[in-house]
């Protein structure tokens, strides 16, 4: 570990000094730090705890901000400490962890295919977990072999299991589909969008044949909500951020080596094969977790990432500062989202309307870059 | 055909008395640069309509003869007759005489999808034609551009905000959706040099559609009745499709379709390039508006009628491509006549393999279709045009 840790990556922050980036050693180990990077990340957790607070204070029985602090302090009434904790706390919480594992998942996706297009949401993977979880939610309790095979799902499996076991295989079928054609982004990228579309048409398929309550069930998960989503969702995704953060020191060091292209990655004695199909297979999982806990919630593993990028002013995205701007994204979302209207949205429809213009942003200005 | 041009000087003549006709200098110029398709591609010409045609009308008995309720084929070949009579003169029918089921489904239900499945496939094929004209990209399509979405959307909009109450009242709606949605594609399209990019259309349509379904989630989600009538018009299928239905449609489309073979040899020199294209005298802008008039006319009512249908305008154009080249005077029209085909083989299709209920139009065109872009994609042809 040291030896990985005190190589070229030490010597080449010290030839670009313009990066802000110093290094703290304490023994032989030694970890980069960028000052700019870390006040970016001070400022999203506050952020995010802004956030955090003001969801739990919102709802029929209004909290304030210096109520809820003192109720998660332990100095709370009763009722207060009830409605934080048992009622409210299950939703702010699984809003953090959705964001920041659809983050760090498209942090990482986008790294290691080394273009910002590569979020989860276009290579399909997204729709793969969502498919397998509508194939659950409308076909289980049906009769034959599908409604057994999607009862099994249900009730043994549980929603969560099918949906990485959806994402995995479409992750694997997008892969193996783009064969030789993986390496140039282009074709990766428009197969991805083929099989979201092909997924998408089974469950729109999946939805007109089942009965409307079903078919709402489906259509409101499908959209992104956590509406009526607590504690029981959080679980999941909350073991799978933190091991991912755990390993996203790891990561990152291999990240920053592979965007210097895989050969040179090569050269500095990576082995390459190994540390994407690790990456690739932290993305999948955390999306899957994700997506079956909240729905998938679009554009958050595309955008988050992005913004982590500018605001830190790193060449790829920083995985941990993506993952607190993708918490930030999803909570302020759901925020928004409960207070546009009146009655409450699915998050994802608020998420969808920021995300896709920067999609198309991206795509304009890529296209003026390349025009120039 | 590279080997061509090393060949000796007296190839021409050589070639000559076997063709007395082509014995002039320019003949020998043209067929030197592309000795052998020419020839081919005229045959291609004169016999494609003629299989197509002969397809159609193959796949319109098929229509009328499979369906939900069983039936020998002799039984219902011996009923086409009295289903025509029974379809669009029913006065002239004998009152008196016992209505026989089989009759009814044929008129009523089987031949009017089997022309709205006609209908939105030609259209449909047009429109990908004149988009992929247009946007100079091979890979696009109304559904993958998100037009279909944009007319979802407006069709929603009007069921929610309770403008139209039945399937003739989508056709305006969906115009107009389609019409913005073309207009926006467009708009980028031209932005810097997307153009050549095939990848930043597609994306950028992806973020249309996202927007847009979002708009019809947050409508859909909020009342139930709507939610369920969005779900099944959202699978693409022109089971619902009445006479009435069709004759609203074959206007939009007509007009439409004289539009598009309007466009045929503007969309030629598009293909050079919009400052080329200028510079051999086309107006653009005029160009571009009468498209998207073209697009918005036959995607509206196709999407209307049918609902949204993807990959009919991405694979028609293409095919037809690959027989005939990449003149648009030939491509608008064959596009028409495969789309038609392939739409109504779709239903077809969908009826066999989903007994006893049915597979949609737009299911079995998408489960069949991405695989097909997928093939065009690892065979390289993303290519901008």
């Amino acid at each position: 570990m040291s030896r990985l840790l005190a190589g070229p990556r030490a010597r080449a922050h010290t030839t670009a000094p313009d990066l802000g980036i110093s290094a703290l050693r304490v023994g032989p180990w030694s970890v980069p730090f960028s000052l700019r990077r870390f006040l970016v990340g001070l400022v999203l957790v506050l952020l995010c705890a802004l956030a955090f607070t003001l969801g739990i204070g919102m709802g029929d029985y209004r909290l304030s901000v210096p109520q809820v602090l003192r109720t998660l302090a332990g100095g709370g009434s009763h009722i207060e400490e009830t409605v934080v904790f048992k009622w409210r706390m299950g939703r702010a919480v699984l809003g953090l962890l959705v964001g920041a594992a659809l983050a760090f998942a498209g942090a990482l996706t986008q790294s290691v295919a080394r273009n910002p297009l590569a979020s989860p949401d276009v290579l399909g993977i997204t729709s793969g977990a969502s498919t397998a979880a509508v194939f659950v939610i409308t076909a289980s309790g049906g009769t034959g072999i599908v409604g057994a095979v999607a009862g099994f799902g249900d009730n043994v499996l549980g929603v969560p299991v099918v949906a990485v076991i959806g994402a995995t295989l479409t992750a694997l079928a997008v892969w193996f589909v783009a064969g030789k054609d993986r390496d140039s982004m282009i074709r990766l990228v428009l197969i991805g969008v083929g099989t979201s579309m092909f997924l998408g048409a089974i469950s729109t398929w999946l939805m007109a044949t089942t009965n409307v309550d079903q078919a709402a069930t489906a259509k409101l998960w499908l959209t992104g909500s956590l509406n009526g989503r607590g504690w029981g969702e959080a679980w999941p995704v909350l073991a799978c951020v933190v091991v991912a953060v755990a390993f996203a020191g790891w990561l990152a060091f291999r990240l920053d080596a592979l965007a210097l292209g895989p050969d040179v990655a090569q050269v500095l004695g990576h082995g390459i094969r190994v540390a994407q199909a690790v990456q690739l297979l932290f993305g999948v999982v955390l999306v899957a977790v994700a997506v079956s806990a909240a729905g998938p919630v679009p554009f958050v593993a595309f955008v988050a990432p992005q913004i982590a990028q500018r605001l830190a002013g790193t060449p790829t995205p920083p995985l941990l500062c993506s993952a607190l701007s993708g918490a930030l994204l999803v909570s302020g979302a759901d925020l928004l989202a409960r207070t546009v209207l009146p009655w409450e949205l699915p998050v994802g429809i608020v998420t969808a309307f920021c995300g896709a213009p920067a999609l198309i942003y991206l795509v304009v200005k890529t296209n003026r870059k390349a025009s120039a | 055909m590279t080997s061509r041009p090393s060949v000796p000087a007296d190839a021409p003549a050589a070639s000559a008395p076997a063709d007395p006709d082509a014995a002039g200098a320019g003949a020998a110029d043209l067929e030197a640069t592309d000795p052998v398709a020419p020839a081919r591609r005229r045959g291609v010409v004169f016999w494609l309509p003629v299989l197509l045609i002969a397809a159609i009308a193959g796949l319109f008995l098929l229509s009328l003869l499979v369906g939900g309720r069983l039936n020998t084929l002799a039984e219902g070949w011996q009923r086409i007759p009295q289903a025509f009579t029974y379809a669009f003169a029913p006065q002239r029918l004998n009152p008196d005489a016992q209505a026989d089921d089989l009759v009814t489904v044929m008129g009523l239900l089987r031949l009017p999808r089997t022309l709205g499945a006609l209908l939105v496939g030609a259209a449909l094929g047009m429109a990908g034609t004149v988009i992929q004209g247009h946007t100079r990209n091979p890979l696009t399509d109304p559904g993958i551009l998100g037009i279909n979405a944009g007319a979802a959307a407006a069709v929603v909009l009007s069921i929610v905000w309770g403008w139209v109450s039945s399937p003739l009242g989508y056709v305006w709606p969906a115009l107009i959706g389609c019409a913005l949605v073309t207009a926006a594609v467009f708009a980028l399209s031209s932005t810097g040099s997307s153009a050549a990019n095939p990848l930043s259309i597609i994306l950028a349509g992806a973020a249309l559609s996202a927007i847009l379904m979002a708009v019809v989630n947050a409508l859909v989600l909020s009342d139930q009745n709507t939610l369920d009538r969005m779900r099944q018009w959202a699978t693409g299928s022109v089971s619902g499709v009445t006479l009435e239905v069709a004759a609203v449609t074959v206007p939009f489309v007509l007009v439409g379709a004289v539009l598009a073979m309007a466009q045929g040899p503007g969309l030629n020199l598009l293909a050079l390039g919009e400052a080329v294209a200028e510079s051999l005298g086309l107006n653009v802008t005029r160009q571009r508006v009468l498209g998207l008039l073209a697009v918005a006319l036959l995607g509206g009512a196709a999407t209307a009628a049918a609902g949204p249908v993807a990959f009919i305008g991405l694979a028609a154009p293409h095919m037809v491509r690959g027989l005939l080249g990449p003149d648009y005077r030939l491509l608008v029209p064959y596009s028409a006549l495969l789309g038609a085909a392939l739409a109504l083989g779709a239903d077809v299709l969908g009826r066999v393999i989903g007994r006893p209920g049915e597979l949609q139009m737009g299911i079995v065109m998408a489960l069949v279709g991405v695989p097909f872009f997928v093939v065009l994609i690892r065979r390289g042809k993303v290519t901008s045009l």
